[in-house]
């Protein structure tokens, strides 16, 4: 098996060739304007070293920050019709009613509320409105809206109504991209149908983007099947992706963590991401982030669903230090490290360069940090050991001391021993720990739901008999599928012994056609 | 007399209500989220001290009740507790002079606000609790034994029922309960009319102001970089009993309530010890240990918040989790729950601890200042209610 892992970030394009599971190359580029540049040339690089041969690729598989940039940064979103299936609850806070008013003026085409959902207890809050809803699809199709966002109440428990929903809207508007809300996730129905929306309004540029992949793998001449990383550290095909492209919001930060359990061989420890401007902070779970279970806001719209629980803080490789009194960041140089640095030949005491006075790494010269105080570089060293201890323990959700895994390209700034820390390990190639998470990522499947009358073991199989049927559908070979999460939250106040519970179970992609390897 | 509300008045009502929620009565963001639309209508809402009320004024005491689960696919819309209140007139035939909440700690806090917009009627600057409680029996006027029927409960589906008469608060608190089962285990309530007399006697006075003036306090401590848990201890009389990272949190559910215990571990002046809080949705007692020496610290009916030591911001006990940094406070109760039978309904034992409650403040050397710088435990009605 012979996978390619890119990681598109917003400073540097990463790939990796990982072949049988051993990282046989790996390269840097900066990411280009046009992501694709960047990702041609990341490939020809790669594929220009030796090691790498011009051997068959099984596999490319791909995590981007794109989308989540262009909601952040408001560009390339498409104007979408809104339909809430819910009536005649929540009629006081329709769809797109919590977004920021910039965002929403540049998306909101239509909104429709109708008849329909679902109650807790999985009868019909009323009957679904069928002809409101074809009334409603031939008004999009009349004003030439080409994407629908569509979420129904408790859709996760019961998806019927935005099933119906979608084959009534489908029946009008055949070339539509619709977006039903329960393919994204959780109980909560403002964040979830803010998912669905950002999904919407993302589906031109995710079509454009996955053309664009495509075209720039088949430029490297390579012909294997194209999957993008997801939030979770799991992968999507890319024809699902384009569907879904709030899925990889985070699959940056996941894509570093999946990849330092993998360089590491550890399975349950405590990760730190250096980058040059902020450090990720995170817990590996049976291989897998820990989750975020709470609401996350992507460019000031709230949101929830599968999202690694990460705690940034602003240190990195380039952080700017100031003697007197001391400082050290939140401003950093970022992707000018190498120009600006003072062992680079620049004028910016950074982070990096206390790092190479004090001997704890050998990068740019050396000779350009001799006249600094030795003292004043420990200061510093001490200074990031604090905030890195402490963002640790934050983080940490047992008392005693856990392994860590040191990743990303300042991981020079993490000290060989850390309170509550067991074990500071380094890897190879934890530099492009990202790019290797995205080349080793397998697929998943998830349910979130509430079960009733049922004894815990129960509810509990009987997600997971869920989870493993959407993972399979997803493309999973069935017996390399494990369960990776399961928690259970009792509910107050809903009678009949009501347990919410979701599971997520993952596993190796089915094998591309041709000769087994 | 009454005051105008401001739209800022209401988002720091949703900070202070939150903080008055003591762990509990859900979060009053979807609340907000209706009273920022009515704004923007031009829908305003003014607010009234409880002793301008004349005695034979009748008042209209609302709550949302249900599943907070429930809530968050449902939502809430501000038309279905005015329709409570409404129903609530048809079936008397008598018109309300003003709302009140049932519980301003929580979501509910603002359902009064949402109803008066609709009617065009003042809010009492007033509730039943002082805070939220998860049982319909831990309100004021139920301590003070005032009639518990009858209650109006609306389901916007265009189910209204009325549970016309009951011989006691737990009775109420049954039947309403299978009703709101029914409507899918949430429902708009306005429950048993109240008089102005009532209200200048068992209400708990000038507790909206109070959350609002607390979540103004966060609000300005968070713009000015300042520290909003002081900005707490000073607004609202309270006392500071501890500050750490939480380090472990059981939950369990029984009899429809959320029970459980959280463990904070000291940090800083409190390193070396920490703090084990018990709840039933909302923080009930906080026991201080000492290496093997537990020594309880604070207890129903005396408020217990348990704060993001950052930004001051309350934490529940349904979100709360190992490594958030936390400050708990306490803040006064209401005088009504400090008599025996004050604390008959509300006290430690209530909640099934053996202990004598012992309050963390002095007893009030006499009539509390107008400022109402206390507040009661409330009940918890939307939220407290066991299915």
């Amino acid at each position: 098996m012979r996978r390619i892992g890119i990681d598109v970030g917003g400073t540097n394009t990463d790939a990796v060739l990982l072949e049988d599971g051993r990282v046989v190359h790996s390269v840097k580029t900066p990411t280009t304007e046009d992501v694709t540049d960047g990702i041609v040339a990341a490939l020809d690089l790669l594929r220009s070293h030796p090691a790498v041969g011009q051997g068959p690729i099984d596999a490319v598989v791909i995590g981007t920050t794109h989308f989540v940039n262009a909601v952040v940064q408001r560009r390339g979103l498409s104007r979408i019709a809104a339909i809430r299936l819910g009536l005649p609850t929540g009629a006081s806070l329709p769809p797109f009613c919590d977004w920021p008013p910039d965002l929403a003026g540049l998306v909101e085409g239509a909104v429709f509320m109708l008849r329909g959902g679902h109650d807790y207890d999985g009868r019909e809050i009323m009957p679904l409105d069928e002809d409101g809803l074809r009334q409603a699809a031939r008004a999009i199709r009349d004003s030439g809206l080409r994407a629908v966002a569509i979420a129904a109440v408790f859709s996760p428990l019961d998806p019927s109504h935005e099933e119906r929903a979608c084959a009534i809207v489908r029946a009008e508007c055949p070339q539509a991209a619709i977006t039903l809300s329960h393919e994204l996730g959780r109980i909560g129905l403002l964040e979830r149908e803010n998912a669905a929306l950002l999904n919407a309004a993302l589906s031109d540029l995710a079509d454009a983007t996955i053309a664009g992949l495509r075209a720039a793998i088949a430029a490297g001449g390579i012909t294997a099947p194209l999957y993008l990383t997801q939030n979770d550290g799991t992968v999507m095909s890319a024809e699902a992706a384009a569907h879904l492209p709030v899925m990889s919001f985070a699959a940056g930060a996941t894509n570093s963590m999946r990849g330092a359990a993998f360089l590491s061989g550890l399975a349950e420890a405590m990760v730190v991401d250096v980058g040059g401007t902020s450090t990720d902070v995170g817990q590996l779970r049976h291989g897998f982030p820990r989750e975020a279970n709470s609401v996350v806001a992507i460019g000031e719209v709230r949101t929830l669903f599968r999202m690694p629980d990460l705690l940034s803080i602003a240190l990195g490789g380039g952080s700017i230090v100031e003697a007197a009194p001391l400082r050290l960041g939140p401003a950093s140089v970022g992707y000018r490290l190498t120009r600006e640095a003072l062992v680079f030949g620049g004028d910016t005491l950074t982070a990096s360069d206390a790092a190479v006075r004090a001997g704890v790494v050998a990068i740019g010269d050396p000779a350009k940090v001799a006249q600094m105080p030795r003292t004043l570089a420990e200061t510093v060293l001490d200074r990031a050991r604090a905030l890195i201890e402490d963002a640790i323990d934050r983080m940490k959700t047992e008392a005693g001391a856990v392994p860590l895994i040191a990743v990303g390209g300042g991981a020079f700034l993490v000290p060989d021993r850390l309170a509550g820390v067991s074990q500071v390990i380094r890897v190879p190639h934890g530099d492009c720990a990202n790019a290797v998470g995205a080349a080793i990522a397998q697929i998943s499947g998830e349910t979130d739901q509430v079960y009733r009358e049922m004894s815990r073991d129960d509810a509990i199989a009987a997600a997971e008999a869920q989870a493993i049927a959407r993972a399979v559908a997803a493309g999973a070979d069935p017996a390399s599928l494990a369960t990776v999460d399961v928690e259970d939250m009792p509910l107050a106040y809903l009678p009949g012994n009501a347990l919410r519970v979701r599971v997520r179970v993952a596993g190796e992609l089915r094998g591309p056609p041709g000769p087994p390897r | 007399m009454t005051t105008a509300i401001t739209l800022d008045d209401i988002e720091c009502l949703a900070v202070g209500a939150w903080i008055l929620g003591t762990g509990g009565g859900g979060s009053p963001y979807l609340g907000l989220l209706n009273m920022r639309r009515l704004y923007a209508a031009g829908h305003r809402v003014a607010l009234m001290s409880p002793f301008d009320l004349a005695d034979d004024d009748r008042v209209a005491v609302v709550s949302n009740m249900g599943a907070p689960l429930v809530g968050q696919e449902r939502l809430a819309d501000s038309r279905n507790i005015a329709r409570a209140v409404a129903m609530q007139e048809e079936y008397s035939g008598h018109r309300f002079r003003a709302v009140m909440s049932l519980e301003i700690g929580g979501g509910n806090g603002i359902q009064p606000l949402m109803a008066a917009a609709h009617l065009g009627l003042p809010v009492v600057d007033a509730d039943t609790m002082g805070r939220a409680y998860p049982e319909a029996q831990m309100t004021s006027v139920a301590v003070g034994d005032l009639v518990p029927y009858p209650c109006a409960l609306y389901d916007p589906r265009g189910i209204e029922a009325i549970v016309g008469k009951v011989p006691s608060w737990k009775w109420m608190e049954r039947a309403s309960r299978k009703i709101c089962v029914e409507m899918g285990s949430i429902a708009s309530t306005c429950k048993a009319p109240r008089s102005g007399a009532e209200v200048k006697e068992w209400g708990i006075p000038f507790t909206v102001s109070k959350a609002i003036g607390i979540g103004r306090r966060v609000r300005e401590a968070n713009r000015q970089h300042a520290d909003p848990i002081a900005a707490i201890l000073d607004e609202a009389h309270g006392k500071r009993l501890f500050g750490g990272k939480v380090v472990d949190v059981a939950r369990r559910t029984t009899e429809g309530f959320l029970r459980g215990r959280a463990v904070i571990e000291g940090l800083d002046e409190d390193r070396g010890s920490r703090l084990e809080i018990a709840f039933q949705n909302e923080w009930v007692v906080a026991w201080r240990a000492n290496g093997a020496d537990l020594a309880p610290v604070a207890m129903s009916p005396d408020l217990i918040c348990v704060l993001d030591t950052v930004s001051g911001h309350a934490f529940g006990t349904e979100t709360i989790r190992y490594g958030m940094r936390a400050t708990v406070v306490a803040l006064p109760a209401p005088p009504v729950f400090l008599t025996p039978k004050g604390l008959e309904h509300v006290g430690p034992r209530a909640f099934g601890y053996d202990l004598d409650f012992k309050s963390v403040f002095a007893p009030h050397p006499g009539p509390l200042p107008a400022s109402g710088e206390r507040e009661g435990p409330a009940k918890r009605e939307g939220e407290g209610h066991r299915p």
